[in-house]
């Protein structure tokens, strides 16, 4: 912990950085709300990049055959936006919010290794970085997100090089973080935070740690395998030599599935805040909530041959992950009675991230619906691979994760940042939102039970298929006018930058709000400790005599803060080694492609920065 | 929402307005009754508008065989029940928001309502119900539709890089010349009516290389024809099945379901249902092997076809049409490619003969010309030729009925 006396040297080429302010403190920085604040920037960077993708291929299928783009255009463009959206945006997006929000409402200071936290968020910008540097060194991946071989494996591009190692490494930037966090869940919660006293954000985010940590190793195998076949010419793939094209679709699913809730459970997290803040109602059943977030992260693992029906598993297979992926309905079904639950009965104020968090759960619920037919496998023989699909992963993946991501930006602005975003553009921005995302994503139905097929960069006008595309594309670009009036918004507010009148703008009920906005290094004057669920409403509200909740006056509690101490609590200093290990891996990376002599350059990188990170000194002083 | 009430219930003022004294405000307010007509308003045009529409060659709710109608069957009712749980959850959450949404000057802190163990068993078990009801028509057909009928006609379905072939492997499908090997076709799966097709999935690569005798490009593919039956994939190494049957003759579209490069988005296919009269003299006519052709033009086709093009380049580096020298499998077999069955080539991404009958030269010519200019990445090599090669290549190729 950041208390814990290190031997300590002084100067020399170890000594470590000590600003905490200006622009080259963000490259040395190991604060957890600065390094949540750079994966949100850097995510939401890639989420204009993936949107544009995204606008791309809805103007390419705006009408049939379209030559906008090319077919290998098209290909590169539609597999840079799935692994975008889910890896650059959607992941990082969540762990900015992991990162900036789980110490802050366990009651803790930081992250348990606040170094290997840079390290990191560095890793999974290389990663990125490295990605999108294909479009410049001979074509971006274009085998899809799923990367199935042998398709992937014998492409002559290099680009499904770039997606092996790309991935690869943000699969350690994932990796580490996810041991981190859990790490920091189960040993820094503060006095009297019981795990049954945490928020379900900060479960959330523990089950999906423990989704990374398991998950992530079977898609490590499977991307070193693709490597090998691509790079060295192995052949576990390769039929003709005794692999098995089938072998990837199972690593891949096996990760991919639990991946999905990786990708949802973030957003589940941030309804399960947001509902009762703003309904003025705790939530209705925690420990089910909690209970059922646990059980999706366990069914998750069990349900990976939906995406693989039509491969040809037989019956028995086909059977058997029918029924689980039924089954998965039911604790995602709890979760959402739930949240109704909670709303019933309570004080509703349509804020900004109330709106976003119940369109959130309204949209998801399609999708989920929508899940359910995919249990019912004679006739997920038709809609697999169609539209249908791309559909229902959108309604899950973007109404639900997406919707989740804007509730929880809108709601923790005024924490972060110290000035809320503007409201009356909030709501504008949200029903452009809901009826873009709707007009784009829900014909998408349609067009799949129509026989429309995933990832065809074109389609005959013979088909009948112009109509909903033309609705989708339009719906589309409404997506990207309200994604751009969410740009205005929080540069608009930056420049207003009207102070809270308060600390806790919206009569909220956990941790994070009891300290200042934004925190300051430290987090907390003195440690909180925590006696009850919801502690800060427990602090604020009490019941009177005849049972009727009221305000409890200010300073009453006795839980009021102690004198100011900060000048007296020590932070760990910043460190730079974590940036330079993270320059090694795409290092690595290139020199995996191009020469050992790269490699070489890339492992001196990582062995001198490791050891650098080793010795350096426990603080600057 | 009009700025006069985004003032007035916004939040910044909402601290404030707490504190305020409590009013009463029980029924919807008009404006929000308003919204809601508009909704439902939409959602009735966007069905209606789904309603009329026109023929969809790959329209699954439109089945035309099995076991396509019997998938249709299954997914109706599961889908009426997903809308009866739509409208009950969505219905749910928009009258819980507009019944106690914070309403202006009316400040009150609800019952602070932890749970009921009873209500949630009861949406655990409800669900689980559902599920369990529609799981059990699913089972049943999973396993109904993986049993292999007795009496089938065989076909093994090969995927290429972007096309199809298809083979009769029956005894009674054997061809007349040659070896006696089976009927193969490309682009258009022929099939009688009323009777039961056993198709074999193979992936057999594409293009004319070959790396120590493995064609390259061993890809996955999946085959599906919506109106006749869903998709199994084509997976290198192994051997799906898919078994189907129309008695509607007529032609069905299809196309490879599972992304295999770079124009997956064009590897298509049609199955050509013919009755019992048109079958029996196709079969005859598939038997017998390629015209030999006595027009002056398509002589000097079939020549430039088996000895080379003047760019040296050689169609039977990777054609075949049966009886000829010409026996390659890397490409479509063209011995009957001007059968009027024979509707689209190169991946069913051209017609074959215009609407009024006539052969479609120009297609024909470009792809000739250059296949790679419109068909970017097609395997078939660009040989330079000239137009009277162009000319007579199409000659030849039209007359092999």
């Amino acid at each position: 912990m950041a208390t814990a006396t290190v031997p300590t040297r002084r100067g020399g080429i170890l000594r470590r950085p000590t600003a905490t302010t200006g622009f080259w403190s963000w490259f040395t920085t190991i604060d957890h709300k600065k390094i949540g604040i750079l994966y949100g920037v850097t995510a939401f960077t890639f989420f204009i990049v993936g949107g544009l993708e995204a606008l791309i291929i809805r103007a390419q299928l705006a009408r049939p055959d379209q030559t906008l783009v090319n077919a290998a255009q098209y290909n590169q463009i539609f597999t840079m936006h799935g692994l975008t959206m889910i890896f650059l945006f959607v992941m990082p997006m969540s762990a900015a919010f992991f990162n900036y929000l789980i110490p802050l409402m366990i009651g803790a200071r930081d992250v348990a290794f606040p170094r290997l936290n840079a390290f990191s968020y560095w890793v999974f910008l290389m990663g990125g970085l490295f990605l999108y540097s294909s479009w410049f060194l001979g074509g971006a991946p274009n085998g899809g997100w799923f990367g199935y071989a042998p398709n992937s494996t014998t492409d002559p591009t290099p680009g499904m090089t770039f997606y092996a190692l790309g991935l690869l490494i943000t699969g350690i930037a994932s990796s580490a973080g996810a041991i981190n966090l859990a790490v920091t869940i189960v040993n820094m919660r503060a006095p009297g935070m019981t795990l049954f006293r945490m928020p379900v954000f900060v479960w959330m985010g523990l089950v999906v740690q423990f989704l990374l940590a398991f998950s992530l190793p079977i898609i490590t195998v499977a991307l070193f395998e693709m490597l090998f076949d691509r790079r060295w010419d192995t052949a576990f793939f390769d039929p003709t030599r005794g692999g098995d094209p089938i072998l990837w679709q199972h690593l891949f699913w096996l990760f991919g599935h639990p991946e999905v809730y990786i990708l949802i459970l973030p957003a589940f997290g941030i309804f399960s805040e947001v509902l009762p803040v703003f309904s003025r109602k705790p939530l209705f059943g925690y420990q089910f909530v909690v209970f059922s977030g646990i059980a999706i992260g366990f069914i998750g693992f069990g349900v990976w041959v939906h995406h693989m029906y039509a491969a040809g598993l037989g019956p028995v297979a086909n059977t058997a992950f029918g029924i689980s992926t039924a089954i998965i309905a039911i604790p995602t079904g709890v979760k959402i009675f739930n949240w109704m639950a909670t709303m019933q009965g309570g004080d509703l104020h349509f804020d900004t991230p109330m709106l976003y968090s119940v369109g959130g759960v309204a949209m998801f619920v399609i999708g989920g619906l929508s899940g359910v037919t995919h249990s019912v496998v004679p006739s997920d023989y038709q809609q697999t691979d169609t539209y249908y699909v791309v559909a229902h992963f959108h309604y899950v993946l973007f109404g639900g994760a997406v919707f989740g991501l804007f509730a929880g930006m809108y709601y923790w602005w005024p924490k972060v940042f110290g000035f809320r975003l503007g409201e009356g553009l909030g709501k504008l921005q949200f029903w452009l939102m809901i009826i873009g995302f709707n007009l784009t994503f829900g014909p998408m139905h349609i067009l799949g039970l129509e026989g429309m097929i995933r990832r065809e960069y074109t389609y005959p006008a013979a088909l009948g298929l112009a109509f909903w595309n033309e609705v989708a594309s339009a719906g589309a670009f409404l997506i990207a006018i309200s994604v751009l009036v969410f740009i205005i918004n929080a540069v608009r507010a930056r420049v207003r930058h009207r102070p809270l009148e308060t600390d806790d703008p919206w009569d909220a009920r956990t941790l994070e709000w009891t300290t200042s906005c934004p925190p300051p290094a430290y987090n907390f004057e003195t440690i909180p400790v925590v006696h009850t669920l919801d502690e800060f409403w427990h602090r604020k509200y009490a019941e009177d005599k005849e049972g009727r909740l009221v305000r409890v006056p200010a300073g009453a509690s006795d839980d009021a803060p102690a004198p100011a101490v900060g000048h007296a609590i020590h932070m760990p200093s910043p460190s730079f080694w974590p940036l330079v290990a993270a320059l090694g891996l795409p290092t690595l990376a290139y020199g995996a492609m191009y020469s050992w002599w790269i490699v070489g350059l890339g492992a001196l990188i990582v062995v001198v920065a490791f050891t650098g990170w080793a010795l350096e000194p426990g603080t600057a002083e | 929402m009009t700025p006069g009430r985004r003032k007035a219930g916004g939040t910044l003022t909402r601290t404030r307005a707490r504190a305020g004294d409590a009013a009463s405000a029980a029924e919807v307010p008009s404006d929000v009754r308003k919204r809601l007509w508009w909704v439902l308003g939409l959602l009735a045009l966007t069905v209606l508008l789904s309603a009329c529409s026109g023929y969809k060659p790959q329209n699954t709710f439109d089945p035309a065989g099995q076991p396509a109608q019997e998938q249709k069957n299954l997914l109706v009712p599961v889908l009426w029940i997903a809308a009866g749980v739509f409208v009950i959850v969505e219905g749910g959450i928009l009258l819980i928001s507009i019944r106690y949404r914070h309403r202006k000057g009316r400040e009150r802190i609800p019952k602070q309502i932890h749970g009921n163990t009873r209500l949630e068993i009861g949406w655990t078990i409800a669900p689980a119900l559902i599920l369990a009801v529609i799981m059990v028509p699913t089972v049943s057909m999973i396993w109904q539709l993986a049993a292999v009928p007795a009496n089938a006609m065989h076909v093994t379905v090969q995927g290429y890089q972007w096309w199809w072939g298809f083979q009769y492997t029956d005894e009674d499908m054997r061809t007349a010349f040659g070896d006696h090997g089976p009927i193969t076709v490309a682009d258009v799966l022929v099939v009688p009516a009323g009777r039961e097709v056993e198709l074999s999935l193979a992936s057999e690569g594409g293009g004319a290389h070959t790396t120590d005798g493995i064609p390259d490009h061993m890809v996955i593919h999946s085959f599906w024809a919506p109106r006749l039956f869903g998709k199994q994939d084509v997976v290198p190494g192994r051997t799906n099945h898919i078994t189907f049957s129309t008695d509607q003759p007529g032609v069905y579209w299809g196309q490879c379901a599972e992304f295999c490069g770079l124009q997956h988005g064009r590897m298509r296919f049609r199955i050509a249902v013919l009755d019992a009269q048109r079958w029996d003299a196709w079969v005859k006519n598939e038997k017998l092997p390629g015209v030999t052709p006595t027009d002056t033009l398509a002589k000097e086709g079939m020549n430039l076809f088996l000895n080379g093009v003047s760019s040296g380049g050689q169609c039977i580096a990777c054609h075949a049409v049966g009886g000829t020298a010409a026996s390659a499998t890397a490409a479509p077999n063209l011995t009957h490619f001007a059968a009027r069955t024979h509707e689209c080539f190169a991946g069913c991404d051209f017609e074959t003969f215009l609407p009024d009958g006539s052969p479609n030269y120009a297609a024909l010519t470009a792809w000739l010309q250059d296949p790679n200019a419109v068909k970017l990445g097609a395997k078939m090599p660009d040989y330079d030729l000239t137009p009277p090669e162009i000319d007579a290549l199409m000659a030849y190729l039209y007359s092999l009925t």
